[in-house]
């Protein structure tokens, strides 16, 4: 039986009326066993198929116009209401973008996660284009991707309530205020790099969604630095903070020097002008600003 | 530390205010942004001044009417739920 949960929902309101009217002003144990019976045989039937229900193509065991029709128009108003909501949705949060930046796999989790560890050896950061779209992060470890900075911030306030909970300091609601703060401080930072972008004049390809991604990797080493702490203490804490911190420096620096400077600044050679020079000082400012958020939002966990 | 995501809407409300009264003639003329220093120049290069300029001018126009709305409704919120 193909039924769904809100066909029996439907079916049974009609019927309970038409019990309820006809034997008016009984108690309510006329009423239970009023839905014994043949009703409650094919209610607890229809239960159990809904959650086997695949789709609105059922045997029509009720003969009951009023509900196949409520079924009808129910069916085609949540359909409506999708599609109404799938299309206002596309226009606040371009979901088919949205699509590149998780299509990841777990080779190139692993590599981004190293590279973030240790720039160090990495030689070459241009992302790879394939027609004039920058090929998917599955295929190039240097595009960037939302799912890294997403998984990090959702570890990061895990790892802090647990920080918290190891001194005592822990209660539920803390959780949330640690969430919603570093959320805030990520929103703001989004905005400053942003506002200086625009005050620059910098014409690059950069969207707000790979600021989003550049800024959410410094989670990584935020919680390399808290785990660090919480396990040997805080000279491990402040070591792994200050390698995190000077990994990300130079990551940053390297991804965002091919992506803000023009092509002859970017390859090393001295180019004057106040223009290179100025994005020079907004390149190596945005990843200055990185391990400063770093310290700024683990610091007060490791006591 | 405690920031909400109600701080952050209060303060975008502070900043926007903020830039929507700096008035050009009383204020900005003294510092060499006012309106007969127009954005002249149409090369690629605008420059720091310029783009700082046009985006005070683009906010305050923009702005202008939201900003009573949402100033309006803070007041009226403020007033009834301190």
């Amino acid at each position: 039986m193909d039924y769904t949960p809100t066909q029996s929902g439907f079916r049974q309101q009609p019927n309970m009326r038409q019990r309820n009217s006809s034997a008016d002003g009984l108690e309510g144990s006329q009423l239970f066993e009023d839905t014994s019976g043949a009703a409650h045989g094919l209610q607890t039937g229809n239960q159990q198929a809904g959650p086997q229900a695949a789709g609105f193509t059922g045997q029509s065991i009720l003969s009951d116009p009023m509900s196949n029709l409520a079924m009808a128009y129910g069916s085609s108003l949540a359909s409506q209401g999708r599609e109404m909501v799938d299309k206002n949705l596309d226009r606040f949060i371009p979901i088919s973008k949205m699509k590149y930046y998780f299509a990841v796999d777990t080779v190139y989790v692993g590599k981004k996660l190293g590279l973030l560890v240790f720039p160090y050896m990495h030689e070459n950061w241009e992302v790879r284009y394939q027609q004039d779209t920058p090929v998917a992060p599955r295929f190039d470890v240097n595009a960037p991707d939302l799912y890294i900075p997403a998984m990090g911030f959702i570890t990061y306030v895990l790892v802090a309530g647990l920080a918290l909970g190891t001194q005592n300091r822990f209660s539920p609601e803390l959780l949330g205020v640690q969430a919603s703060s570093a959320f805030v401080w990520l929103i703001m930072e989004v905005l400053a790099v942003l506002l200086s972008l625009y005050l620059v004049t910098a014409n690059t390809d950069l969207t707000t969604i790979d600021l989003l991604a550049f800024s959410g990797y410094k989670y990584v080493g935020m919680i390399i630095g808290v785990v660090a702490g919480l396990l040997f203490g805080r000279p491990a804490y402040y070591l792994s903070l200050l390698w995190c911190c000077a990994a990300i420096f130079v990551f940053m620096i390297r991804t965002l020097r091919l992506k803000l400077l023009s092509d002859a600044a970017a390859e090393g050679r001295l180019v004057r002008g106040t223009r290179n020079q100025l994005r020079m000082y907004l390149t190596m400012s945005i990843a200055a600003a990185q391990p400063i958020f770093m310290y700024w939002l683990t610091y007060h966990l490791i006591r | 530390m405690a920031f909400t995501l109600y701080s952050l809407i209060q303060t975008a409300i502070l900043c926007i205010n903020a830039i929507a009264v700096l008035h050009e003639e009383r204020f900005l003329s003294k510092f060499g942004f006012g309106v007969e220093q127009g954005v002249g120049g149409f090369g690629d290069d605008p420059g720091v001044k310029a783009q700082v300029l046009s985006l005070i001018r683009s906010v305050r126009t923009v702005m202008r009417v939201p900003l009573i709305l949402v100033n309006s409704a803070s007041i009226v919120l403020l007033l009834l739920f301190g």
